[in-house]
């Protein structure tokens, strides 16, 4: 395989296979392999050298290999994770890793979630909605300072981890009141968007389900892209949210303004 | 029972194969001009390759440099390519990707931008003036997730997680599809008045390459056998940088972008072999001095490029050069340095944090370099496709009515060689145009029942790797694939090699025959890797006449048995396509004629 072909040490992997076929709906147990571990390898590359040596079925889902598609996520010692940016060298050697799909999704197969329920609520959420382009040759303008908050969000490569960690889809189930993180932060790109023209405000608060949101900060902390989905996004779209529904004296400053913001 | 029971069968007016920026935008196009939309792809949506592309969208619109233009643009696409490209092709990409690129603006994208708040340029190997717009270096993500969040409101319906393995006919026309999804294993079919393809790449022939495991040529293969005709197959681009350790990231691409922002290659020896061999084309463009190419760099208007950046073919064979000179890096590749900026500049590492955060992160995380303090390692990859399917420059129309192709799979625009950039807005310029002209045959001709017979044949070859309790492995059958193709048609090639490469791709295609799969059809991997494999020896045996019937060196296609290009290569393309036999036959064509206008320009840009 590498280079480095000394013999390499074996180690164990708990990993979790359904059982029967796709519609038995993921039930299963861990299965334990072992298999020989090189320098610099990730989880994924151990799954794969299973899947090749021992286990041609094993399903698991990725593409890129280089943490920039978000499809490998799982859950690796309990902890939700990209498969393919978790080194080897980051355990203990005698450590047995679990690897088991996102949990708070059903299970496809395997390793593989159910990810779909995801792609619907975006569909919900209101698309970008451009203003008028404001120069003489008909095109934008937008100041760097003005996109840099909102380039951090669109740094999401749609792992769905923090939506996996969330208490409010893992534990409560709110799956047809509350949003979740990913889109949180989606949302909140849009609304801070120099350019967009939409409002999305009302639907964060009624459709969206933001108050259901404690500020655990869980979804920050699993954030591949080291999105600050909660200070970030989330907070400032809980005082929009706030703001807007509670506080009568700036929705009069809104209603003499229109939307001061949206033209920066 | 009859053979449609197998499937579960869906219309659309136009179905797009591939959701990378190419499918999308077709989708778009498609769904904007009233036509019913299908997209299929094997992976979930948004995954797929275009994602990963990172350095930016080349268009011509002079925000940061006003002296570029259309004409240079398409002036130093033709020349990049070395004048067999497509010139309709790169006329029209050169004049409307400014547009696509604003209106991907208009769809919400945002660019990073230059002071005034216009978006912002970079430089790019083969450009003359910045010319790339980009998003720090996830540029790919940015363009995929803009069009994926714009055409999900636009009505087109998506098949995730499928694959399309055969394009039904009706007579002479393609008028749809059939797949298998992963999940289950169950087969589907797509019924279709015009069908795009929008496949991308074939890089999984290879085993050094950037690509994902959906880069295995399945629309060069599809449209082959369709009986479309693909050209310019010898011309597979090898990216200079690629990371090389630790082992199993071998491959992964490490951005030109790093170059672009000052970026420089050492060998062994600490020097800096790029100004040991400066193309004669290209003399005029590049710096005399490590000095001026460091002004280059920071946005001296007179300065010219450090050669660094010059085309991927060159500096591709720079770096092999001094590899298997012995003068390498530890892991058999050279030097790519950027953290020396910071004797130029009081703010480096942040700098480069910030204009390549994402370099950063890979090789931190996966490699365990600091970039902003260390050298990288890094050696060519198999990166892009410049040959494909042969389309007519305006309409993307392959030569079979009904089938459409844009993206990577599609050749022309590129020639011998692709300037970085040119792709990205090659997706939105050709994706466009590819979703425009197949609704309006979808609507002119309508629909039509694919042949029945065909049906039960397809059946049958997707499931003979059941049929045998033993026989070939399609894992290993892959890996002596990887490894002909690697040694034999790579960067450096040579008759007697090639040759060796056509032997062992047609005994690997009679093993094929007898490969064995163990199992049922659900997320079986090993039956996947077989049908795939039967789209890479397709592609595979293509590169290898290809690259042997042309016997020159031209832009990405380099060999040592001959070396210099000859002005009679200029002259032609190479065209296969599948013949009566089933044999694949070859021939050349004469490069498409030029309008006076045009050849004007590149006289002018010089
Ligand atoms: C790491 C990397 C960085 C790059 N950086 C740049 C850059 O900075 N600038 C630039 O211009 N170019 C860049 N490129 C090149 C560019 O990204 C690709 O050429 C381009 O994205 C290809 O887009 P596409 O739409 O043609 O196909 P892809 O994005 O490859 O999409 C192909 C689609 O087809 C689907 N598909 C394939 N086969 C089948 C099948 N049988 N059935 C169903 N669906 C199928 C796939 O699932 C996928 O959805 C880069 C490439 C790589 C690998
Ligand atoms: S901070 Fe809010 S959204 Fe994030 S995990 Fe906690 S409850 Fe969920
Ligand atoms: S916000 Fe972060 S964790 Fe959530 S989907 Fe995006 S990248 Fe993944
Ligand atoms: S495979 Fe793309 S993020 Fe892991």
């Amino acid at each position: 395989m590498s280079e480095t072909n000394q013999s390499q040490p074996k180690r164990r992997f708990d990993i979790w296979r359904t059982k029967g076929d796709a519609s038995s709906g993921g039930e299963g147990a861990f299965e334990r392999y072992e298999t020989e571990v090189g320098e610099g390898m990730v989880v994924l590359d151990c799954v794969h050298r299973i899947q090749a040596e021992q286990a041609n079925d094993l399903a698991v889902r990725w593409n890129c290999k280089a943490g920039k598609c978000g499809s490998c996520s799982a859950e690796i010692n309990g902890m939700p994770r990209l498969l393919c940016m978790t080194r080897m060298d980051s355990f203990s050697p005698d450590e047995i890793i679990s690897i088991e799909p996102m949990r708070t999704f059903p299970t496809v197969r395997d390793l593989v979630a159910d990810v779909r329920w995801n792609y619907q609520v975006k569909e919900k959420i209101r698309p970008f909605e451009p203003i008028a382009p404001q120069a003489a040759d008909g095109t934008h303008r937008m100041m760097h300072e003005d996109v840099e908050r909102i380039q951090e969000f669109r740094k999401c490569i749609e792992c769905f981890l923090c939506q996996d960690v969330c208490h409010v889809l893992r534990d409560h189930q709110k799956f047809d009141e509350f949003d979740g993180p990913r889109f949180f932060q989606f949302t909140a790109g849009l609304e801070m968007h120099p350019l967009d023209a939409a409002d999305r405000i009302p639907d964060l608060k009624h459709r969206a389900g933001i108050g259901y949101c404690n500020i655990t900060k869980c979804c920050t902390n699993v954030c591949p892209e080291n999105i600050r989905i909660t200070d970030n996004a989330i907070i400032p779209m809980k005082e929009r949210v706030a703001d807007r529904f509670y506080d009568p004296l700036m929705r009069l400053l809104r209603f003499v303004f229109q939307r001061p913001s949206a033209n920066r | 029972m009859s053979v449609y029971d197998l499937f579960q069968i869906y219309e659309h007016d136009v179905l797009v194969i591939g959701a990378g920026g190419a499918g999308l935008r077709a989708a778009i196009e498609a769904s904007n001009r009233g036509a019913r939309v299908g997209v299929v792809c094997k992976s979930l949506l948004g995954k797929a390759h275009t994602v990963m592309a990172e350095g930016g969208m080349a268009a011509a619109m002079g925000t940061v440099d006003d002296r570029d233009n259309w004409e240079v643009h398409f002036a130093d696409t033709m020349r990049g390519g070395q004048y067999v490209n497509n010139p309709v092709m790169a006329e029209l990409h050169a004049k409307e990707s400014p547009e696509r690129v604003r209106e991907l603006e208009a769809w919400g994208a945002v660019f990073d931008r230059t002071r005034d708040g216009r978006i912002l340029q970079r430089n790019f190997g083969g450009h003359r003036y910045p010319r790339l717009a980009h998003v720090g270096d996830r540029t790919g993500l940015e363009l995929i997730r803009t069009l994926q969040d714009h055409g999900v409101h636009c009505g087109m319906q998506v098949y995730m997680e499928m694959t399309v393995v055969s394009l039904l006919k009706s007579g002479e026309r393609v008028v749809g599809a059939v797949g298998y999804d992963r999940e289950r294993g169950r087969f589907h079919l797509w019924k279709a008045g015009a069908v795009v393809l929008a496949t991308g790449g074939v890089g999984k022939s290879y085993r050094i390459t950037s690509n994902s495991w959906e880069g295995t040529g399945d629309g060069h293969s599809l449209a082959y056998h369709a009986g479309a005709e693909l050209r310019d197959m010898e011309f597979v681009q090898f990216h200079p940088t690629g990371m090389v350790w630790p082992p199993s990231v071998r491959g992964i691409l490490v951005t030109e972008g790093v170059r672009g922002e000052g970026g420089i290659l050492l060998n062994s020896e600490g020097r800096r072999f790029m100004f040991d061999d400066i193309p004669e084309n290209y003399r005029q463009q590049v710096a005399a001095t490590p000095e001026e190419g460091w002004r280059y760099v920071c946005g001296d208007r007179d300065a010219l490029r450090p050669p660094e950046l010059l085309t991927r073919d060159h500096v591709a064979r720079c770096i092999n050069r001094e590899i298997k000179a012995g003068r390498g890096s530890p892991h058999g590749g050279v030097y790519l340095d950027i953290a020396w900026i910071r004797e130029n500049m009081a703010n480096a590492p942040g700098h480069i944090r910030k204009k390549l955060p994402s370099m950063y992160h890979q090789f931190k995380e996966l490699a365990g370099v600091d970039i902003t303090a260390e050298r990288m390692e890094v050696g060519p990859t198999t990166h892009y496709m410049m040959g494909g399917v042969a389309v007519d420059g305006e309409t993307q129309s392959s030569t079979v009515p009904g089938l459409y192709a844009a993206g990577e799979v599609a050749a022309g625009l590129h020639g011998a060689n692709r300037l970085g950039g040119n792709s990205l807005s090659d997706l939105l310029v050709f994706g466009k145009r590819a979703g425009e002209y197949a609704a309006a045959f979808a609507t002119e001709h309508g629909h039509k029942e694919p042949d029945a017979a065909q049906l039960e044949d397809i059946v049958r070859d997707i499931e003979r790797p059941f049929a045998r309790a033993s026989g070939e492995n399609a894992f290993s059958l892959h890996h002596e694939l990887q490894d002909v193709m690697q040694d034999r048609v790579g960067i450096v090639r040579t008759q007697g090699e090639m040759e060796e490469a056509v032997a062992k791709i047609a005994e690997l295609k009679q093993r094929y025959a007898d490969v064995a799969v163990a199992g049922h059809r659900e997320f079986n991997s090993g039956w996947h890797t077989a049908l795939d494999l039967h789209c890479m020896l397709t592609v595979s045996e293509a590169i290898a006449l290809s690259a042997l019937a042309r016997q020159e060196s031209r832009g990405a296609h380099f060999r040592e048995d001959c070396p210099e290009k000859t002005a009679e290569g200029a002259t032609y393309n190479l065209v296969v396509r599948k013949g009566d036999d089933g044999a694949m036959q070859i021939r050349r064509e004469p490069v498409l004629e030029m309008r006076e206008a045009l050849r004007e320009i590149i006289e002018r840009n010089r």
